[in-house]
Order: structure tokens, then C-alpha cells, then sequence
């Protein structure tokens, strides 16, 4: 077994969260968003046990219109820089915040799939409590209340997206050629599941219920956009780290998953394949005819069997894709090892994949209890036979809006089963603290312990001010350094922060 | 290039379905199982499920993000 020569796949989940003031006429979405967030920070603050912050965010090395194929076609505008009305960064190393319309939660950098499963959770126990802290705000006749899902069911769609740290010296085309099956064949088992379609030109008469939220609002193969004319590859580049070494994937396509086996899924597999990219040992390219066009078919094809259209000429199934992607994975793992994603995880990784792989061709219904979009179209089913609906029936609608409710009394997919990977106590360590294995683990703890101290923070420095001397900013450029095998027993020996910097050489 | 014939399981396409139809043919299970398993959950969610659909649908708008 040699080594792999992949960097580590570093990742991290964004979630914007769907929002509703309920009992007002009007629901403002952007003040909803930044009470809802205010109101948790406060609360925290209010105990002196946890002391999380109001560090503001630090946007200077932040520059969302860089684009990682270095010459920009003319045409293709960089997005407005984004505005963010409040910002916290939490003890768990995350990044909490109002994001245009919506509450936004970005997991801490994670080593490893299973590690971003767990704050994913931890991110709605955060909303949760959110919610709960509004409501003692609020008059007693308005709640404001968040779904972890991506569309409105009226052409608006919200995203989770997910990024993974990359070898800046693979070629962007490859990512391309190889990414872009994978995404759309993914769907297969990341989808959360909707009924209908916003698809332009399509009815619910065409599409009753499809595997993803998302698929309907792809119509570019790559680009800089994430709110118009998406792409299936977005080309943000923005490391967030040394850009001379790296870059981060940025990756649009996902949909919000309830069920923690999806998100383990979808992470995992997707850090693999980047693994097996940058290692450049996926010799057989799936270049599609239409890829565009394929991610509705996926989507929209509960048979799990329709061919899609090569460029090449042929044919091949999402399924087929899959067995691929896997089947190398598995060679990858014999000959390189699964270090980058983590051993012990990417052999639970590949265990999953394969099970899944081959439920899906044998028996879809079976994985009621590990994928979102079978769970929830096995509860509508069942719901429409008892009362007798067609699939155009409301009550359909609204139970798929019901399924991401965050609040637990609310909640559908709460109570179907669905299995954990990640224990409760786990979990509520996980809103408290960072990872051990990545930077995350340096700016949670600084937060911790000094956040009065901490004046701004981002992902890539900390910026102190410790009294009289100028601010002192702590870059952070190695996502793998900081840990607490790099800085556990220097923290634990600084009394203050000042003598923190003076032992960093700051 | 490890090239090689894909011929397998190549159904035909799928017509476009009416509304009222289960659109799942690759469905296992009997409707009939899936709802014995399913009738005590459907009993409790009756309590939990917004009382009007149809108003909770409407408003659920939600414009701006990414």
C-alpha cells in the first residue's frame, strides 16, 4: 500500500435554513433572520459558562468573485459581495449569520464526513434553540419558525452547499470532467425528496415527486452564479487558506438532508471521488450529452433505471455511474489507503455506499430508514392511500414543507426513524466544541477563552486586541494546522491571551 | 481508457405520468404493507400536521439567499 498522494479532504457544510414569522401578516424574512440569531447569541451570553461571542466577521481576505478557471468568460459577472447583517462565530469553531434572506450556519472545517454529519446536527440543535429563544422574545401570538430544506415550492431555492479543501495544482478540467457525473448521479441517494416540480415548462401532472429539491434549478454546466443560471460546477474561488497551495471546492447542488446517513453519504462519497481526482485514478471519463438535462432525469426518474445520453454516443444509468465511482474507490482504498477522508470512516464510508448502491437496484423502499426522499415518499404514499389523494392534493405540499420543520413537536422526519450515526451526547458537544483535528479546533478554543480579546474573526485569521499594543491578527492559513495536536498543551499553558501571542511570536 | 459496453438494465423510458398515478414502478412493496407499517405514525402525525394545508402552502414563500 502506498500513500495517497491527495491533501486531506477538509470539509464543511453551509445550510441556509428556510424562515417564517408566523402570526404577523407580513413576514420580513431579513429582520426574522436577524432576531432569530440575535436572540441565540444573547441568550448564550446571558450565561457565563459559555461564553460565545460577538466577534464580528472579518471580510478582509474574503473575495467571492474569484473564479478557479482563471480566465473569465466574458459575460459572467462575479456575484455581489455578499452583505451579512449579523455575524457569530461560535465556540464550535462555526460561523452563525444572516445571509440576504435567510439564517445561515456554516459547520466548522472538518476532518472527516462523519465529523460534518455531527455538526450538521449540531447546526439544528442550534436553530432549535434559536427558535426557542425568539419565542420568549417575541408576543406570544408570533413564532418564528425555520425548515432545513431548499425550495419555497415557487421557484425560490436556497442552498446547502458544501466545500472541500482541494490540491490547487489538479488541473480545474478534471475536476470538471470527473465532478460533474458524480453530482448528478449522487442525487440518487442524496435527495431530500419534493412533490412536483418548479422546472419551467413542467407541471406536477409531469413530475409528481422527485429524488432532490434542487434538481430544477441547474442550467448551467459551470459557472460563478449560485442564485441565477446555476451551474452544476460552481467555480468560486475562494480558498479560505494558502491559494498558492489550495483551493476549496465550492459544491451548489446538494440538497439539505434530515437524514444523517444522506449527509454522511453525500459528504463522503463526494470526498472520495475529489481524492481519486486529485490522485488522477479515475481513467474512465463519463462525459455526458446533457448534463444540464441529466440532473432533471435523475431527479425526476423513480424507476431508478432511465439511460442517460453520453457524448459520446451510448448510454448509461446513474446507477451504472455509481457502481463505477464505487468500484474504483474501493481499488483506491487496496492501493492507497483512505488516510485523506479517514481510515476508519471511508471504510464505514465504502460499507454504506455499496449497501445503498445495491439497495437501490434491489429494493428502493428498504432505505426508508437512511435516505431522505425514500422516507418521505413512503409516509406521502401511505398518507394518500389511507385518504385517498392524488399526488396534486395540498395536504401533500404542506407535508413536505413539514418534514424539514426544526421544531422536534413539528417535525415528520423526526418521526420516521431515521437512523442516527451520531448520538445525542455527541451531538451536544458538537454545539459547544470544535473539531480536535482541524483550525477549527484553534479558533474555538481562543474563543472559549478569550473572546473578549477577539475583535474579528474569519475563516482563515483571528484578530486580537489585548490592550495597548495595534490589533494582532493570527493568520490561519493551513486548514490542517491548529489542531489540538498542534496547539492542545500552548493553549492550555497561556494564562492570557497576550501571552498566547507572545509564545505564537505574533 | 478501460472502455466497455453498458447494456445493462436499460428500461424503456418512462412516460409522463398522470397526477393521481404512483409514479413509482421500482417500488417493492405493496401499498398495502407500507400502510400497515405506516398506520400507527399516520395516527400520531394527524395531531402534528398544520390544520390548514392549504393557507400554510400559500404563505410559505421565500425569496433571496445564496
Amino acid at each position: 500500500m502506498v500513500g495517497a498522494v491527495a491533501i486531506p479532504k477538509i470539509c464543511g457544510i453551509e445550510t441556509e435554513y428556510g424562515i417564517v414569522l408566523r402570526g404577523v401578516s407580513e413576514s420580513n424574512p431579513i429582520a426574522a433572520s436577524s432576531m432569530l440569531i440575535n436572540a441565540y447569541v444573547l441568550e448564550l451570553e446571558s450565561q457565563p459558562v459559555d461564553p460565545t461571542t460577538k466577534v464580528g466577521w472579518d471580510f478582509e481576505d474574503e473575495s467571492p468573485g474569484n473564479d478557479a478557471r482563471g480566465d473569465v468568460p466574458v459575460g459572467s459577472l462575479a456575484p455581489e459581495v455578499e452583505t451579512h447583517l449579523v455575524n457569530a462565530v461560535l465556540t464550535n469553531g462555526a460561523r452563525y449569520y444572516v445571509d440576504h434572506a435567510h439564517p445561515e450556519l456554516s459547520t466548522p472545517e472538518c476532518a472527516d464526513a462523519r465529523t460534518v454529519v455531527a455538526y450538521d446536527r449540531a447546526a439544528e440543535v442550534i436553530l432549535e434553540r434559536s427558535m426557542r429563544a425568539a419565542r420568549r422574545i417575541l408576543p406570544d401570538d408570533q413564532e418564528i419558525v425555520v425548515y432545513k430544506n431548499n425550495s419555497d415550492g415557487k421557484g425560490n431555492s436556497y442552498g446547502c452547499h458544501e466545500n472541500y479543501l482541494m490540491d490547487r495544482a489538479v488541473p480545474f478540467g478534471r475536476v470538471v470532467a470527473h465532478a460533474t457525473p458524480h453530482f448528478i448521479t449522487r442525487q440518487l441517494y442524496t435527495g431530500a425528496g419534493k412533490v412536483g416540480t418548479e422546472a419551467p415548462g413542467l407541471s406536477a401532472e409531469d413530475v409528481p415527486y422527485q429524488l432532490t429539491q434542487r434538481a430544477d434549478f441547474f442550467e448551467e454546466e459551470v459557472g460563478l452564479e449560485t442564485t441565477l443560471k446555476r451551474p452544476i460546477i460552481n467555480t468560486r474561488d475562494e480558498p479560505h487558506a494558502d491559494a498558492q497551495k489550495y483551493r476549496r471546492l465550492h459544491v451548489i447542488v446538494g440538497d439539505a438532508n434530515m437524514a444523517e446517513a444522506a449527509t454522511f453519504l453525500k459528504v463522503g462519497t463526494t470526498a472520495l471521488v475529489l481524492a481519486m481526482i486529485e490522485d488522477d485514478f479515475l481513467p474512465r471519463e463519463f462525459i455526458l450529452a446533457k448534463p444540464v438535462l441529466a440532473m432533471r432525469e435523475v431527479s425526476y426518474d423513480l424507476t431508478i433505471s432511465k439511460p442517460l445520453e453520453l457524448a459520446a454516443g451510448g448510454t448509461v444509468t446513474a446507477l451504472d455511474i455509481q457502481w463505477e465511482l464505487f468500484n474504483r474507490a474501493k481499488k483506491y482504498a487496496d492501493e492507497y489507503g483512505l488516510s485523506c477522508v479517514g481510515e476508519l470512516v471511508g471504510q464505514n464510508l465504502l460499507d454504506r455506499w455499496e449497501h445503498v448502491l445495491a439497495t437501490l437496484e434491489s429494493d428502493p423502499m428498504g432505505l426508508a430508514g437512511q435516505l431522505d426522499w425514500v422516507a418521505k415518499y413512503r409516509l406521502l404514499e401511505a398518507y394518500r392511500d389511507r385518504n385517498d389523494l392524488g399526488w396534486g392534493d395540498t395536504r401533500l405540499r404542506a407535508m413536505d414543507l413539514q418534514y424539514h420543520d426544526l421544531r422536534r413537536e413539528r417535525s415528520l422526519s423526526g418521526r420516521l426513524g431515521l437512523e442516527r450515526l451520531i448520538g445525542d451526547d455527541e451531538v451536544e458537544r458538537a454545539v459547544e466544541e470544535p473539531p480536535d483535528d482541524t483550525r477549527a479546533y484553534f479558533r474555538g478554543k481562543c474563543l472559549q477563552r478569550w473572546s473578549e480579546d477577539i475583535v474579528a474573526a474569519n475563516w482563515d485569521s483571528l484578530v486580537f486586541d489585548v490592550g495597548t499594543d495595534p490589533l494582532r491578527r493570527v493568520p490561519m492559513m493551513e486548514p490542517t494546522r491548529g489542531t489540538k495536536a498542534h496547539v492542545g498543551d500552548l493553549l492550555e499553558e497561556c494564562a492570557t491571551s497576550a501571552e498566547l501571542l507572545e509564545r505564537l511570536g505574533s | 481508457m478501460a472502455e466497455r459496453e453498458l447494456k445493462r438494465r436499460q428500461t424503456p423510458k418512462r412516460d409522463d405520468e398522470e397526477i393521481d398515478e404512483a409514479p413509482a414502478p421500482a417500488v417493492s412493496e405493496t401499498g398495502e404493507k407500507i400502510k400497515a407499517e405506516l398506520d400507527d405514525l399516520l395516527d400520531e402525525i394527524d395531531d402534528v400536521l398544520e390544520t390548514n394545508a392549504e393557507d400554510f402552502v400559500k404563505s410559505y414563500i421565500q425569496k433571496g439567499g445564496e
